[in-house]
């Protein structure tokens, strides 16, 4: 600790932006007729990611049962659309623990929101509109996942294999990774050689269309293709949307296989959302979701180096 | 020796690479919202001092480097080895070429410099900034003589070769800065 900590890492201008921005987005949703909820915080079970890792605390009853800070708000707001919530958003604390960096805090504001009916094509196009709003950005660049492998690394990542991956990340100079398997080396090739040249020039890019092997809770449609999307803005991630996956079978099935995976690289084990994949059960209607970095986004509105500049507190100051 | 996960490491944290000691200048968390995290670390080789990029994943150990900068007494060379000597228990370290680099035309005997010892043995002597030497041989300046710029270059005891204004003699001590090889100034006994 040192004697200026106290001090807020943001200036009072930077923090005046801030409110303007949620004030805006809120604006935004209202006029959409999107329902803004809450959900808890803290839940019995967590997210099976096999690459993110929990914060966990204790319920002062008499079993004594672990909570868990949430990774994200995501299967608590699709409890509320299967029980026909209708379009609903959020904006809340989210939390990644071990997460810190110059783009990275621990704790951190999601916008997290979801609409009945639509695909991850109609949810890029709101996307599009409420960063129009909020950057005061040109429409965003749009490209699929495949187009930049092509374009950047020279390989299909469809067809490709992880030897050919672990050999075109070595001419880029990235030979020392160990033990990743093909999804690791499509990460590293992304960014290390892809990421950096999205969402130059004042103009965000949209990847859409990942593998199948990175649906996460992503529909896989018949052409073995996840209707996923990502967004990035200056060579940084700003959201992650899904045409939403519905079938709970299929969502049981990749619980246990990143819970496997979980296993493998000796993260302790996640507890699965069993209300979760009940609601699936009684029916998710058809539906786009999507998580956007409200920190981020600010930096990426003020162009500012690091998410410290935009945060009252961040980790080390909180 | 400690080890590392690249996740901790700080600039200025020693660690192996590649066998050779490096210091990190820079460690940068990279990971995708769902995806697999990395850090990606530019490091010098303390051997080369070549500065280099690395990408490893996040939560990998790397070997802790056994390094400490010591301020040692500069003895003798016996013509392949130089000699160091720790002044508060008399150690010695013999540091090789490789290890005094160019630093041995500047240091003379009974020089305090500061040595970087790697698993206890020298692997760079750093000279003092800047050192007084006798110039040992220079041409006579001649008055008005302005085709070099007002300058002439002069040898000093230690076999350096720095340039030197026009009326520096031989036998006269001089004051240079080791770390740009340029004369700052005559200098007293």
């Amino acid at each position: 600790m040192t004697s200026a900590d106290w001090m807020p890492s943001a200036s009072f201008a930077v923090l005046h932006r801030r409110s303007e921005v949620l004030a805006k987005i809120r604006v935004f949703f209202a006029r959409k007729n999107v329902l803004e909820v809450e959900t808890p915080i803290l839940s019995h079970a967590c997210g099976t990611d096999p690459q993110s890792s929990h914060f966990v605390t204790v319920l002062e009853n008499p079993d004594r049962s672990h909570l868990y800070l949430q990774t994200s708000p995501e299967f608590a707001m699709k409890r509320l659309l299967a029980a026909g919530s209708g379009p609903i958003y959020q904006i809340c604390k989210s939390f990644r623990n071990g997460e810190m960096g110059r783009f990275h805090n621990p704790e951190f504001t999601l916008l997290e929101w979801y609409r009945v009916g639509f695909d991850h094509h109609a949810l890029m196009d709101e996307m599009d509109e409420l960063l129009r709003e909020v950057l005061i950005c040109p429409y965003a660049e749009r490209v699929t996942y495949q187009t930049l492998f092509l374009r950047h690394v020279g390989v299909d990542p469809f067809q490709t294999t992880e030897q050919t991956l672990k050999t075109q990340a070595a001419s880029f100079g990235i030979s020392e990774i160990q033990n990743i398997d093909k999804d690791g080396w499509l990460d590293v090739l992304m960014t290390h050689c892809i990421v950096p040249h999205l969402g130059q020039g004042g103009r965000p890019t949209f990847v859409y269309d990942y593998p199948a092997s990175q649906a996460a809770l992503a529909k896989i449609n018949l052409f073995g293709v996840a209707e996923r999307f990502e967004v990035y803005f200056s060579g940084v991630e700003l959201a992650n949307g899904f045409h939403e996956l519905q079938d709970p079978l299929e969502q049981r099935r990749r619980f246990e296989q990143e819970q496997e995976q979980r296993q493998k690289s000796a993260f302790p084990p996640a507890i699965l959302d069993e209300r979760f994949l009940e609601s699936l059960k009684q029916g998710l209607p058809n539906c786009a979701g999507v998580a956007l970095g409200i920190d981020r986004l600010i930096m990426a509105l003020l162009k500012t180096n690091s998410l410290a500049e935009v945060m009252a507190f961040p980790i080390n100051r909180a | 020796m400690s080890n590392f996960s690249t996740n901790e490491l700080k600039a200025g944290f020693k660690v192996r690479v590649d066998g050779d000691p490096c210091v990190i200048l820079e460690n940068e968390y990279v990971k995708p919202g769902k995806g697999q995290a990395f850090n990606r670390i530019r490091i010098r080789n303390l051997k080369t001092q070549r500065v280099i990029e690395r990408t490893y994943k996040s939560g990998d150990i790397l070997e802790g480097a056994d390094i400490v900068d010591m301020q040692l007494q500069y003895l003798y060379n016996d013509g392949s080895l130089w000699y160091f000597m720790d002044q508060e228990n008399f150690e010695q370290h013999a540091a090789d070429k490789a290890a005094l680099g160019e630093s041995g035309k500047w240091i003379k005997e009974q020089d305090v410099c500061n040595v970087t010892l790697y698993n206890g043995l020298p692997l760079m002597v750093a000279a003092p900034n800047q050192v007084i030497l006798r110039v040992a041989d220079t041409d006579p300046g001649l008055r008005g003589d302005t085709s070099t710029g007002g300058s002439k270059p002069a040898t000093l005891e230690t076999g350096a070769v720095v340039r030197v204004p026009l009326f520096v003699t031989v036998g006269d001590l001089i004051k240079v800065d080791t770390r740009t090889s340029e004369y700052l100034s005559r200098a007293k006994e």
